[in-house]
């Protein structure tokens, strides 16, 4: 194994003219990986970029390896038994900042938009949709917010029965997303403080962790009433006729980040070839599953369906990955935007998606203490990666892989301001504080949770 | 053909027993791999009284069979009726389709091996005339394991565990057969340790290994050692116990002619405890080869190690509407490379087994 001895820039060692349709010589400093992903639908650039061999065209050979939970992946990524992995977008910011195992983890590549849905039980789907007024096809009006939730997790507490729902991860997107959906219908769900990491202080819904594929098994066994996950898991609780989704992410907030490409940062310093290669594996994978409009998506589907991937059934991965998404048995509605893999700038890694999650974080007592706006800034700079990213994307549109067209090269990595919230909030990733301050349920300015109340200092 | 009323040549008579004698030679051997069926139908065929050898024929062949077909009518006739939430339990002939899915896959994946090493031969074809020739490498082939490389891991693993295993527990079984000290020093240990389950060793093994194991080559990777030493741990006792049982027993005779000869220990083990402690030996090696078996399945299903227990496990996960016929066929590999393990213990134990009349 040779190691080049080149700047942070990289580029001195790629002084070689691209030559058409021939490939450039990219020379991994190590071309043996192993890297790591959860048994979900949005792992499927992993499995492109193997299958058809991008990785390979970088001079990298790949194992995947199916892990058994976010924590034990996480925690191989930083022992350096896997040289990556598919991670959720709270991840790589929650080891840089302390929250759970402490690590610098860093990401050049965003792996998705959207993709999670809310499912609940058959039982309180039935008590739910009374409170949901019908839309003029006498479905129920979408998208469904919590405000008709509400009413029936009252009533269990009321029978002095603890409301109880499933997410994946302390700090998945999963786990915001759900929050952000309770507390727009009013339905407290939970803050966290340094002496308790139940998350369930103040809590009106008890959230906890459930792994993504035991949650249609879980909720069917009535240890928990409802979860947030992602696909093939919220499609196979209607396949089974276990419970209902109600409401999917994309609604919740339109073209949100869902996964990114974790690596150690002492990998990215260590290893700047093979970072690079990974980056460009991973955006032409992302190109081949949007392309010609979904083209790709049943091939896709066929690959993922393979019990070394996902394993689900075809037609249940294929129900989210082709355009429509199934609510209740029958109710098909159209989705073209459920799994958005390249279009819309989905691979490139905003800073602004960083400081959403940190907000959340900060809004539910994550973080515990008040955090200056610059702070949330220089965050996202030290764990999101885009000048590494637009570098590999460079390297493609030379190679005749890209256009021009097909990557942000202009933006400052903050997204304009937007208020495609199921709530309506306006978010604006520049000003953080100010965003926090706009909610009626969540810590804001100076506040900290004490015990069991919130106080102010 | 001979028929049995072809009694006027004496010559073909002879030859004839001779050939049943045979037959029944070979009957010995055949019988303890489960084929002793093979017997009756071969003297019919050498023209043997063909009225006792239909009734070998009935109590060895017929009567298995009718078990056999009973359980798979009474299999296919209710597993439709359960449905769970991967759909109806699969009957006999879904799991024998994806018994055949299976091994379609494991071919499948060998022509993408080939394939794999096809472009990596191109590649480092094309670094050679670009003028790299000091980067040409060849990788192995970083593909899913197949179903018969999980059986093929699973069976080395549990060789790698047993091997172990009997390394240990002979010694330790022939030191307590001939040293009451010995023996009643590591009692309490082995009625400890027996019956503690190999999923509560398998954490302590596993940080056991990871320190102990720090580069572990590509011939035996640390998940593997890991799966071995639980094996080890949970099947070494009816080693140890039947072994000392077994040298315990010793007629006294031997031991004094042993002791008169003055034999050194080293001989005295070899020439006199080895030889008639044998049969209880390999009792011993076949209790614990079963144990090993079935203890292995649980340590690669928890600790997620290459092998059948991962398959089953991820199929599990997977849930598709396959998985449950999937996990059939391999509950029914596992039960016959079960069986076939144990009936070559069998066949080792008879071929060392005396008559008591030496």
């Amino acid at each position: 194994m040779r190691h080049f001895l080149c700047s942070v820039t990289m580029l001195c060692s790629l002084a070689v003219t691209a030559a058409g349709a021939h490939a450039e010589m990219l020379f991994p400093e190590k071309d043996e990986l192993t890297i790591g992903f959860i048994k979900l639908t949005d792992m499927a650039p992993l499995a492109i970029a193997k299958e058809m061999h991008f990785f390979e065209d970088e001079g990298l050979y790949v194992t995947l390896e199916a892990q058994a939970n976010w924590k034990v992946l996480l925690d191989r990524v930083i022992t350096g038994e896997l040289d990556g992995a598919h991670m959720l977008a709270g991840q790589p910011l929650a080891a840089t900042i302390g929250y759970g195992t402490k690590a610098d983890i860093v990401t050049p590549f965003s792996m998705d938009l959207n993709g999670n849905a809310i499912t609940v039980s058959n039982a309180v789907w039935d008590q739910m949709k009374e409170n949901i007024p019908a839309g003029p096809d006498g479905k129920p009006e979408h998208p469904i917010k919590a405000d008709a939730l509400k009413p029936v997790v009252e009533a269990y507490r009321a029978e002095g029965k603890p409301f109880k729902m499933g997410m994946v991860f302390p700090v998945s997107t999963h786990n915001y997303e759900l929050r952000y959906w309770l507390a727009a219908g009013g339905i407290n769900p939970g803050y966290y403080s340094p002496s308790d990491v139940s998350g369930q202080i103040q809590a009106d819904a008890l959230l906890s962790v459930t792994p993504p594929p035991q949650m249609p098994a879980t909720m069917e066994a009535g240890t928990i009433d409802g979860y947030c996950v992602g696909e093939p898991w919220n499609q196979a609780a209607v396949f089974k006729g276990i419970g209902v989704p109600v409401v999917t992410d994309y609604d919740i907030w339109k073209n949100n980040p869902e996964k990114v490409f974790g690596l150690t940062k002492e990998f990215t310093e260590k290893y700047p070839q093979t970072t690079l290669g990974l980056t460009k594996a991973l955006i032409r994978a992302a190109m081949w599953l949007d392309e010609n409009n979904n083209a790709n998506r049943e091939e896709a589907v066929e690959i993922l369906s393979r019990p070394e991937y996902v394993g689900a059934d075809a037609e249940v991965i294929a129900n989210s990955m082709t355009g429509t998404f199934e609510y209740e048995k029958g109710d098909k509605r159209p989705a073209a935007d459920f799994n958005v893999f390249f279009r819309h700038y989905a691979t490139y890694p905003y800073y602004s998606d960083a400081v959403w999650y940190l907000t959340q974080m900060r809004r539910w007592g994550q973080i515990a203490e008040p955090k200056e706006d610059g702070w949330y800034d220089d965050v996202a700079r030290s764990v999101y990666l885009p000048e590494l990213y637009l570098e590999a994307a460079r390297q493609l549109i030379d190679e005749g892989h890209a256009g021009e067209a097909d990557f942000p090269f202009s933006t400052d990595g903050y997204k304009p301001a937007t208020s495609e919230f199921i709530d309506g909030v306006t978010y604006d990733g520049r000003h953080p504080n100010a965003y926090l301050d706009s909610f009626p349920i969540g810590l804001k300015g100076d506040e900290i949770v004490d015990g069991n109340k919130i106080a102010g200092r | 053909m001979t028929i049995a009323t072809d009694m006027i040549d004496p010559e073909i008579a002879v030859r004839r027993e001779r050939r049943i004698a045979r037959i029944n030679r070979a009957g010995k051997v055949l019988g303890p791999f489960g084929l002793g069926f093979v017997v009756p139908l071969l003297k019919l065929a050498a023209g043997d009284t063909p009225s006792e050898q239909w009734a070998d024929l009935k109590q060895m062949l017929l009567v298995p069979l009718v078990g056999i077909l009973a359980f798979l009518a009474a299999w296919a006739y209710f597993a439709p009726k359960v449905e769970t939430s991967l759909g109806a339990i699969p009957g006999p002939a879904a799991v024998f389709h994806q018994a055949e899915v299976l091994t379609d896959d494991h071919f499948a994946e060998r022509q993408k091996a080939e394939e794999f090493y096809a472009r990596q031969d191109e590649r480092n074809q094309m670094l050679i005339a670009e003028g790299y020739a000091d980067r040409v490498k060849v990788r192995p082939y970083t593909g899913k394991p197949t179903y018969l490389d999980q059986i093929w891991t699973s069976l080395m693993t549990v060789a790698l565990g047993f091997f172990i295993g009997t390394a240990i527990a002979v010694p330790v079984g022939i030191a307590c057969g001939l040293s009451k000290t010995f023996e009643g020093a590591i009692n309490p240990l082995i009625q400890l340790f027996k019956p503690v389950s190999p999923l509560a060793w398998l954490p302590i093994v596993t940080m056991v290994v990871a320190a102990l194991y720090q580069n572990p080559s590509d011939l035996l990777p640390k998940s593997m050692v890991i799966s071995a030493v639980t094996v080890t741990l949970c099947s070494i006792w009816p080693t140890i116990i039947n072994t000392a049982l077994g040298v315990a027993s010793i007629e006294r005779d031997l031991v004094n002619v042993g002791k008169v000869l003055q034999l050194s220990t080293w001989t005295t083990i070899r020439k006199l405890v080895l030889p008639s402690s044998l049969p209880l030996i390999f009792t011993g090696m076949r209790l614990s080869l079963g144990v090993g078996w079935m203890v292995l399945i649980a340590a690669e299903m928890l600790a997620q190690n290459p092998g059948l227990g991962k398959f089953v496990w991820d199929e599990f996960q997977n849930g598709s509407s396959d998985s449950l016929a999937r996990i059939m066929v391999a509950v029914i590999t596992i039960g016959l490379i079960g069986f076939f393990l144990d009936r070559v213990m069998f066949a080792l134990q008879t071929a060392f087994t005396y008559s008591a009349n030496r």
